[in-house]
C-alpha cells in the first residue's frame, strides 16, 4: 500500500473517532441546556458529570491528533487549507475554549452559572456546523487559486444549498449519536427516568438523519458530479449503513439491548462516513489538491507510520484502562 | 482596520497566544513534578499533610490544564491558519515531533483524567502515586517534542535545498537539531523552576493571611527548596545556551548584548539605553563576562552585530528580555538560597512578613522570566520564521481578517484569564486546608 493511502485511512479513522466522541459530548452539553429550561436538569447533569467530564481532554486530543496529522501526511494541506480557514476554524477555537472552559469551571470549580450552561449547550451546536463547513469547502467550488494564495468564496459559500444541508445533517447526527449513546449509558447507571428521556430524544432524531444524509447525496449530484458519481458506486456501502440503522432503532423501539443499539449506530456511521471518505479521493481539496500532490516525502512517512504504531501500542492499553474506569465498571456509572 | 498589514497581524496574533498559552503550558509541565514529590514525601513520611498538598494542587492542576489545552489547541491550528507558507515547508521536515507531541499528551491526559477521579479507588497510596508517573512523563515529553521544533526553526538542519526542491529529509537529524539540547533543557528546569515558585508564593500568602498551619509552612519549605535546585539547574543551563547562541547564532546574541563590534574581551551590557548610532549609555558593563557566556574564556572574541547585514539584524529591544529573564533568573536563585540558609539557621526574618511578601511576587516574577526568555527568544529570531530559510514575511497569510481575529482572541483569553483566577479563588477559599484535613482525619480513623 502506497504511504498516501495508509495515511489518509489513519486519519480518516480518527477523525471518525472524533465524530462519534465528539457528537456524544456535544449532544449531551446541548440536552444538558435544553433540560434545564424543562426543569429536568437533574437527570442529565449527574451522567455528563460522571461521564464527560473525565474524558473530555482525551475527545479534544482526537481533533487535534487528526489535524496534526494531516499537516504531517499532507504538507500542502496547510497550505491550501491554512489562509481560507482562518475565520471558520478561528470561531471553531473559540467554541471549544468554551466547552473547554465549561469543564474546568463548572464540574471541578464551584456550582454552575446558568448562562454558562446555556452557553456551553449552544457551543454543542455550533461546533459541527463550523467544523463540517470544511468538508463542505474540500468539495470544491468555493476556493480560488490566486497569486497571493487561495482564496474563499463567502457569498457563494453561504449561499450554497450544499452548506446547508451539511450544517443540518451534522447537527441532527449530533443529536442522534449522543441520545442513543446517552439512552445506553443512562441505562447501565440504572436510571429508568434518564433512560426513557433520552430514548425518546434517540427516537424523534433517528428520522431526520436519514432524511438529511440522503439530502445530500441529492445535493452533491448538482454541486460536484464526479464526487456523486463515486457515491453512487459505493451504493452497498450505503445500503449496510442504511440496514444497520434501521437494526438500532428497533432496539431502541423495543426498549432492549441498548448497548447492540449503540454500537449497530456506529457501524451505520462507519459504514457511510467510510463510504463518503472513500468517493471523495482521491481529492483533498477539489479540484486543486490531491493525496498524490500532497503527500510528504518518504522519510517523513515512514517515520510517521512508526511513531503512530508504536504510539497505539502505548495508547490502547491505557484507553482500555480509562474505558474500564470510567465507562464499563458498573459501581462508577452507578455512583456509588 | 486594525493591523492592515496581515505580517505583522500575524506575528502579534501568535505572540498574543504564545504568551497566554505559555502560562499554562509552563504550569503544566511543572507541576505534575511538585504533585509526584509532594505526594511520595507523604507517602514516605506518612504525614498527611504532604498527601493533601498533592491533592489540593492536583484539583488546581485540572483547571490550568484545561486552559492549556483549549490554548494550545488554539496554537496548534494558528500555526496553520496564520503561517501557512512555513507549515507546508515545515510540515516536509518537522512534523515528526508535532505528531509525537500529540501521542505524549493524549497519554498524559488519559491519565491525568484517571488520577484525578480514583484518589478513593486505591488503598494503597503508592499504585495511586504510580498513575502521577505517566502524567508527569508525558508532560515532560510534550515539552521535549515541542521545543525540538521551536529548536528547528532557530537551527534548519535535517534537509537539503537543491534548485529550490527540497530533498534528502532526516526527520531525526531535523528533530535533534543543534538548538535542541539547551533549548529542551532550558525549557524544561525553568518550567520546575517557575512552577515551585509559584506554588511557594501561594504558601506564603495563606502565611501571610493569618493562617499558620503546618501545612502552609511545609508546602513553602517544600516548594522553595525545589525551586532553588531547579533555579541553579536553569542557571548553569542559560549558560551553556549563551554557548550555543555564540556559536549557533551569534546574531541574536550580539543584538541580546548590544555587541556590535566583534572584540575580544568582550563585556556584558545589562540594561541602559541605546541610540540609533549603536552609542550605549547608562549601561552597566560587566567586564569580560560576555567573553566567559560565550566561550568559557575571559579574552575570547564575540562576534558582533555588525558583521551581519542590516535587514537580518535582530531587533535591539531583545536586549532588555534577556536583561530581564537573566535578572529573574539569578535574583530568583540568590533568593531561595538565602531562604534555605535561613531557614537551616533558624534566622527569624524568614518568618517575617515582608519576606514572605517578597515570596508571594517571586511566582509573577518566575512567569515573567519564562515570558521574558521567550520573547528574546522569539524576537531574536527576526527576520526569520525557519532561520536563514524562509523570512516571517514569505511566510504568513495574505487573509485580511487577522486584525478581527486578533481581537477574538483578546476577547477570549482575557475571559478564560478572568475565569482561571475566580475559579481557582473559589476553589480554595470555602475550602479551608484545616477544614479538608480534618475531614480527613475523620475519614481515616
Amino acid at each position: 500500500m502506497s504511504y498516501e493511502i495508509i495515511g489518509m485511512a489513519v486519519l480518516w479513522t480518527f477523525l471518525f473517532g472524533y465524530v462519534i466522541v465528539a457528537s456524544i459530548d456535544f449532544g449531551a452539553g446541548f440536552f444538558n441546556a435544553y433540560s434545564l429550561l424543562t426543569g429536568k436538569q437533574h437527570i442529565l447533569t449527574k451522567i455528563i458529570q460522571r461521564y464527560l467530564s473525565p474524558v473530555w481532554e482525551v475527545t479534544n486530543v482526537f481533533l487535534v491528533f487528526f489535524f496534526v496529522g494531516i499537516m504531517g501526511f499532507f504538507p500542502s494541506t496547510a497550505f491550501y487549507y491554512g489562509s481560507i480557514l482562518l475565520i471558520p476554524v478561528s470561531i471553531s477555537i473559540i467554541l471549544l475554549a468554551i466547552r473547554g472552559s465549561y469543564y474546568a469551571f463548572e464540574t471541578y470549580g464551584a456550582k454552575g452559572h446558568r448562562g454558562y450552561a446555556f452557553m456551553y449547550g449552544a457551543s454543542g451546536l455550533l461546533l459541527p456546523a463550523s467544523l463540517s463547513v470544511v468538508l463542505t469547502i474540500s468539495e470544491g467550488g468555493f476556493v480560488s487559486i490566486t497569486d497571493s494564495g487561495p482564496v474563499l468564496d463567502f457569498v457563494a459559500l453561504f449561499t450554497s444549498p450544499l452548506t446547508w444541508s451539511i450544517v443540518i445533517l451534522s447537527v441532527i447526527a449530533v443529536m442522534y449519536i449522543s441520545s442513543v449513546f446517552l439512552t445506553w449509558y443512562a441505562d447501565r447507571a440504572g436510571d429508568l427516568e434518564a433512560t426513557e428521556l433520552l430514548r425518546k430524544y434517540a427516537l424523534i432524531w433517528a428520522l431526520p438523519t436519514i432524511v438529511t444524509a440522503s439530502g445530500i447525496i441529492y445535493e452533491l449530484r448538482s454541486h460536484n458530479f464526479d464526487h456523486y458519481q463515486s457515491l453512487l458506486n459505493l451504493w452497498w456501502m450505503f445500503a449496510i449503513s442504511f440496514i444497520l440503522f434501521v437494526g438500532s432503532v428497533w432496539f431502541i423501539w423495543k426498549k432492549r439491548n441498548y448497548g447492540t443499539a449503540f454500537l449497530l449506530m456506529v457501524g451505520q456511521f462507519a459504514f457511510a462516513f467510510y463510504g463518503y471518505g472513500i468517493s471523495k479521493y482521491p481529492y483533498l481539496l477539489y479540484p486543486h489538491l490531491t493525496v498524490f500532490d500532497g503527500v510528504t516525502n518518504d522519510a517523513m512517512a515512514i517515520a510517521l507510520i512508526i511513531v503512530f504504531v508504536a504510539g497505539l501500542a502505548l495508547l490502547l492499553p491505557s484507553l482500555y484502562l480509562l474505558m474500564r474506569l470510567f465507562l464499563f465498571n458498573q459501581s462508577y456509572i452507578k455512583g456509588k | 482596520m486594525l493591523f492592515e498589514d496581515p505580517v505583522f497581524g500575524s506575528r502579534m496574533l501568535t505572540l498574543l497566544t504564545l504568551s497566554f498559552h505559555v502560562i499554562f503550558a509552563t504550569l503544566g509541565v511543572g507541576i505534575p513534578l511538585m504533585i509526584m514529590i509532594a505526594q511520595w514525601v507523604g507517602i514516605k513520611k506518612d504525614d498527611l499533610h504532604y498527601i493533601m498538598m498533592a491533592r489540593r494542587w492536583a484539583r488546581g492542576f485540572v483547571v490550568l490544564v484545561a486552559v492549556g489545552v483549549v490554548t494550545g489547541t488554539a496554537i496548534g491550528l494558528q500555526l496553520a491558519l496564520l503561517w501557512p507558507n512555513f507549515m507546508e515547508l515545515a510540515g516536509h521536515v518537522i512534523a515528526l515531533p508535532l505528531f509525537m507531541e500529540v501521542f505524549a499528551f493524549f497519554f498524559e491526559a488519559i491519565f491525568l483524567g484517571i488520577y484525578l477521579y480514583t484518589w478513593d479507588r486505591f488503598e494503597n497510596q503508592r499504585k495511586h502515586l504510580l498513575l502521577l508517573v505517566p502524567v508527569a512523563i508525558g508532560a515532560a515529553m510534550s515539552a521535549f517534542f515541542i521545543t525540538t521544533v521551536n529548536g528547528f526553526m532557530n537551527a534548519p538542519s535535517g534537509f537539503d535545498i537543491v534548485n529550490g526542491q527540497m530533498s534528502g529529509v532526516n526527520p531525526l537529524a531535523a528533530m535533534f537539531n543543534v538548538a535542541t539540547p539547551t533549548k529542551v533543557a532550558h525549557v524544561i528546569s525553568t518550567a520546575f523552576m517557575a512552577s515551585a515558585f509559584i506554588l511557594a508564593a501561594v504558601a506564603a500568602f495563606q502565611l501571610i493571611r493569618g493562617s499558620n498551619h503546618a501545612y502552609h509552612r511545609k508546602a513553602l519549605h517544600l516548594t522553595m527548596k525545589i525551586g532553588l535546585v531547579f533555579a541553579v539547574a536553569t542557571a548553569l543551563i542559560g549558560d551553556f545556551s549563551g554557548k550555543y547562541l555564540a556559536e549557533h547564532q551569534p546574531e541574536k546574541l550580539a543584538a541580546a548584548e548590544w555587541h556590535f563590534e566583534t572584540e575580544a574581551e568582550a563585556p556584558l551590557v545589562l540594561f541602559g539605553f541605546v541610540d540609533d548610532d549603536q552609542n550605549v549609555s547608562y549601561g552597566l558593563e560587566i567586564p569580560y563576562a560576555l567573553s566567559i557566556l560565550s566561550h568559557n574564556d575571559p579574552f575570547a572574541e564575540v562576534t558582533g552585530l555588525n558583521e551581519f547585514p542590516e535587514e537580518e539584524r535582530p531587533p535591539l529591544f531583545i536586549h532588555y528580555f534577556f536583561d530581564i529573564m537573566v535578572s529573574i533568573g539569578t535574583g530568583l536563585m540568590a533568593f531561595s538560597f538565602l531562604y534555605w540558609f535561613g531557614t537551616r539557621f533558624n534566622w527569624s526574618f524568614v518568618r517575617a512578613n515582608w519576606f514572605r511578601w517578597l515570596i508571594v511576587f517571586s511566582g509573577p516574577l518566575a512567569m515573567l522570566g519564562i515570558e521574558s526568555g521567550w520573547w528574546m527568544a522569539e524576537f531574536g529570531r527576526q527576520p526569520w520564521i525557519l532561520r536563514g530559510i524562509m523570512t516571517v514575511d514569505e511566510a504568513a497569510t495574505q487573509s485580511d481578517y487577522v486584525g478581527l481575529m486578533f481581537v477574538l482572541f483578546a476577547g477570549l483569553y482575557f475571559i478564560l484569564g478572568v475565569g482561571v483566577v475566580v475559579v481557582l479563588r473559589k476553589m480554595f477559599k470555602g475550602n479551608d486546608v484545616s477544614v479538608e484535613l480534618g475531614e480527613q482525619d475523620g475519614d481515616q480513623r
